[in-house]
């Protein structure tokens, strides 16, 4: 081994400790990686594509119904809770304090929840969202890929994902993420007129 | 569950022991020392049945024969569920993955391929909802790095070795020393 050792160049030498080098690098990304991504989010096939089409009872009056197609013509936000959904208790006063004000429709998907639990619910926590539509079965969940609540949808005047939020909304995200989203179909205002 | 299964297996290879003839000069002692053993291992096994996955994790689906439910159960095996994201479609007690596997048999039901149904899956969940990544441009990365290693080492290897021997005295190469250092 001397002998070799002695004829190899610095670089061949050096090897090891370059591979030594790349292991650290390849570890400390990965430590980065996990620490500033959500490892269990699943991105959403859906974005730029058009929602899935939905045809739902409304909350307060289940004889009625609203469907994906009548809320083209105006970007809407499609917030996916549950009264069974911890969560989404603390995302209530964000969506009351932070989404409504910016003047987009918010919708309100009850997922996988009894009907009579949710209006409770609402109830008691207020009611931000300019419609309610249940999805007792999550038929509708399934097509738009939930797969744990709150998840919100920004959905173009056009009927197109725009983007999905995976868990609740904070100010930091509603600032980084959801703005730039909406201010994007709205020509620079993010803040319009509420309906 | 896989512990539980091996277990399972296990037990079933010692019940077959249990069983296997006896050496002609075994004593009836011997007998019934193996019969005992054998009705421990019947007990263990029933018992073991109710805590493996198969029977826990599935709720009853009207499977309508037994080649539907294996090609139900093989399907689900493949599919990632999305709330236990490191257990199968198959395992989860989730209630999404239960909606899931309700969506999976009736798209059997309904006549559709294996394949039409992970398509639709992919469609709403993305590929993460496959346990093995489709091979496709952007997993290459994650499936050929490893051949790519292997290569770059074996070439590594083949540059040490041919230098080596060039470095060697040439009769040093063979016969090889029984005291070399290596």
């Amino acid at each position: 081994m001397s002998s070799v050792a002695g004829d190899s160049s610095l670089f061949t030498r050096l090897l090891p400790f370059f591979g030594f080098v790349a292991l650290v690098a390849l570890l400390g990304f990965g430590i980065y990686w996990n620490t500033h991504h959500e490892m269990t989010e699943v991105p959403s096939p859906l974005i730029g594509k058009p929602a899935p089409a939905f045809t739902l009872p409304l909350l307060y009056e289940p004889e009625k119904t609203l469907s994906a197609s009548e809320l083209l013509g105006k970007p809407y936000l499609l917030n996916v809770f549950g009264s069974w959904c911890p969560t989404c208790q603390y995302e209530h006063p964000i969506l009351t304090g932070q989404i409504k004000p910016l003047g987009i429709k918010l919708i309100g998907l009850d997922w996988k929840d009894d009907p009579e639990d949710a209006k409770r619910w609402i109830a008691q926590f207020g009611n931000p969202y300019d419609a309610l539509i249940t999805d007792r079965e999550g038929r509708a969940g399934i097509d738009f890929g939930v797969y744990m609540a709150p998840e919100t949808f920004l959905v173009d005047a056009q009927g197109i994902v725009r983007y999905k939020r995976i868990g609740m909304f904070t100010a930091e995200n509603i600032r980084d993420e959801l703005l730039p989203k909406i201010a994007e179909l709205t020509g620079k205002h993010a803040k319009k007129g509420a309906p | 569950m896989i512990g539980l299964t091996a277990l399972t297996q296990r037990t079933r290879r010692t019940l077959l022991d249990a069983y296997l003839p006896f050496p002609p000069q075994s004593g009836g002692r011997e007998i019934c020392a193996r019969a005992g053993f054998a009705l421990a291992v019947i007990c263990l096994l029933i018992f073991s049945a109710f805590f493996s996955s198969d029977v826990f994790a599935i709720d009853p689906l009207p499977f309508k024969d037994r080649a539907e439910e294996v090609r139900f159960q093989h399907l689900a095996k493949q599919l990632r569920c999305l709330v236990c994201q490191n257990l199968d479609l198959a395992d989860s007690d989730a209630d999404l993955a239960k909606d899931l596997r309700k969506q999976v048999f009736e798209m059997m039901q309904s006549g559709k391929s294996d394949d039409e149904i992970k398509q639709y899956l992919v469609a709403r969940y993305n590929d993460f909802v496959l346990y093995d990544p489709p091979l496709k441009p952007g997993t290459w990365l994650l499936w050929f790095t490893p051949f790519a290693l292997v290569g770059v080492g074996a070439f590594v290897v083949a540059g040490i070795l041919r230098r080596r021997s060039r470095a060697a005295p040439p009769d040093s190469i063979s016969p090889p020393d029984p005291g070399e250092d290596w």
